[in-house]
């Protein structure tokens, strides 16, 4: 049975289309036949995080209205045989995106894959509500800092009441993935901490992605960075929260400061 | 606490929102004292007196009216402003800034419809930009009110967790509304029309079990635990 997830936030410069990418690729390399698809219709950046930008024909809009088959428009990973890109159309806007459309891409979509991912563009206007609309599983991606946290808790409250499922009367299913995480700033008490965060906007944590130099890396060249980077502590992280996905039960780590090897041996866990 | 109405022209435009408004809340301004803020209105105005009436032919109680034009009949048997030395008499909300957020959020949970209960439970944390208005009596939220949600009721609010939003009790002018909440972070609590910000406060309260009432005009708030 497909799953159409949805990755969204409210807040932009959260890191929602690195995690679409790291998440969907994390799972298509568990063996999973996955479609990312870019809701960002006039500021695409999928397809440039996933190294696909310079094979785009067709996208969302043109199968949306018609003018394409699905299939011309989907754009396979090279990397990864059961990964496949559905972009963005850059020249249009969220306009242009009807419900109707959205639904029936959405269900040849659930056809055709395990997982629909679908990278909501920023803001509780139009874009970010079709991109939720037909959702069965959120990842509600926020930094640990207030005006995140903040937007996150209406985002939440839109996924409880404005998607299909919230209308039937069923419940969406919603995960917090904690990113950009910085363990010294959060020592220092810079930053809200993981146990503040996770009470104020009470859902169940997927995992906590720390701030890393391989993402940013990673993004620039255009690859996933459970891709271009698969030994690293940011990797590591979303093959955990791609797993949790999959219902299996791993303890999440919080990253912690590294002092040496008293700082490693003493790792804190959040149930 | 008195509602501040301020019309501006052209005034039938303005009374068929405020007629939408009313269609929408018909309760709205039931038993509430209203003040209206004339300024706006350019001096050359005709018949302001009649419009004034058309304001009380929809049952709004006007206590008084300020910024009127000298040259206008009658401008000085309108009344003069309610005393606002007594207690805060800042409008919590405007009709139409309500009217605004009620067409913006439909999200936000609704009393069952149709029954005519005196109070409301909520078993699920109001989220940052849901309001929850239910004139009728208690409201009993199981969750927290997040940064930027606001729960307003007739009678008094009950928490079970953290107040970080705003509540609003005794809407409609009772006095003896209490608010209680686990752990108040609130940004504003207001019963009967008297409010406090986060700041006015006391700060050896904030993050602690409360419970706030009126004395007179006096918000009084005191630790729980």
């Amino acid at each position: 049975m497909a799953k159409v997830l949805v990755v969204t936030s409210g807040k932009g410069g959260v890191g929602k289309t690195t995690s679409t990418a790291a998440l969907g690729a994390a799972l298509a390399q568990n063996g999973a036949n996955v479609v990312v698809v870019d809701f960002d219709v006039g500021l695409r950046n999928l397809d440039l995080v996933m190294g696909a930008e310079r094979r785009v024909v067709y996208d969302l809009i043109n199968v949306v209205q018609g003018d394409a088959k699905l299939a011309q428009a989907l754009i396979r990973d090279k990397r990864i045989d059961n990964l496949s890109l559905l972009p963005a159309s850059q020249t249009r806007d969220k306009d242009a995106l009807t419900s109707e459309g959205v639904e029936r891409v959405v269900n040849e979509l659930k056809e055709k894959f395990d997982w629909v991912i679908c990278d909501s563009p920023a803001g509780i206007e139009k874009g970010a509500m079709l991109a939720m609309r037909h959702a069965d599983v959120a990842v509600v991606v926020t930094n640990p800092e207030v005006s995140s946290v903040r937007d996150s808790d209406r985002i939440i409250g839109m996924l409880d009441s404005k998607t299909a499922k919230a209308e039937k009367g069923e419940r969406i299913e919603k995960h917090l993935l904690l990113t950009r995480y910085d363990p010294g700033r959060a020592a220092r008490g810079e930053m809200l901490n993981v146990e503040d965060v996770l009470e104020i906007l009470s859902i169940p944590l997927l995992g906590i992605i720390p701030e890393s130099e391989e993402v940013l890396r990673a993004s620039n060249l255009g690859s996933p960075v459970t891709l271009a980077s698969p030994a690293g502590t940011a990797a590591k992280a979303y093959f955990d929260a791609a797993r949790r996905l999959g219902g299996e039960k791993i303890d999440v780590v919080v990253p912690m400061e590294r002092k040496g090897f008293l700082g490693r041996l003493f790792s804190r866990r959040v149930a | 606490m008195a509602l501040v109405l301020a019309p501006d022209p052209p005034l039938p435009t303005w009374l068929s929102a405020l007629d939408a408004q009313i269609a929408r809340a018909p309760t709205f301004f039931d038993g509430r004292p209203v003040l209206v803020d004339l300024g706006a209105l350019p001096s050359t105005t005709a018949d302001v007196a009649g419009f004034l009436r058309s304001l009380e032919e929809r049952g709004i109680r006007i206590i008084g009216t300020e910024g009127g034009h000298p040259s206008w009949a009658g401008v000085e048997a309108w009344g003069r402003p309610f005393p606002s030395a007594g207690k805060p008499g800042r409008p919590v909300e405007m009709p139409d800034e309500i009217a605004a957020r009620a067409a913006a959020l439909p999200e936000a949970p609704k009393p069952a419809p149709g029954g005519d209960a005196t109070s409301l439970v909520i078993d699920q944390p109001i989220r940052s930009g849901q309001s929850v208005v239910f004139e009728r009596g208690d409201v009993t939220v199981l969750g927290s009110i997040a940064s930027g949600a606001e729960v307003m009721a007739g009678g008094s609010i009950h928490i079970y967790g953290a107040l970080r939003g705003r509540a609003v009790a005794g809407l409609a002018g009772n006095g003896k509304a209490r608010i209680f909440c686990r752990k108040l972070q609130a940004e504003l609590i207001a019963i009967d029309g008297v409010y406090q910000t986060a700041d006015d406060m006391p700060a050896a309260l904030i993050g602690r079990s409360v419970q706030a009432w009126l004395e007179g005009e006096q918000m009084q708030m005191t630790a729980l635990d």
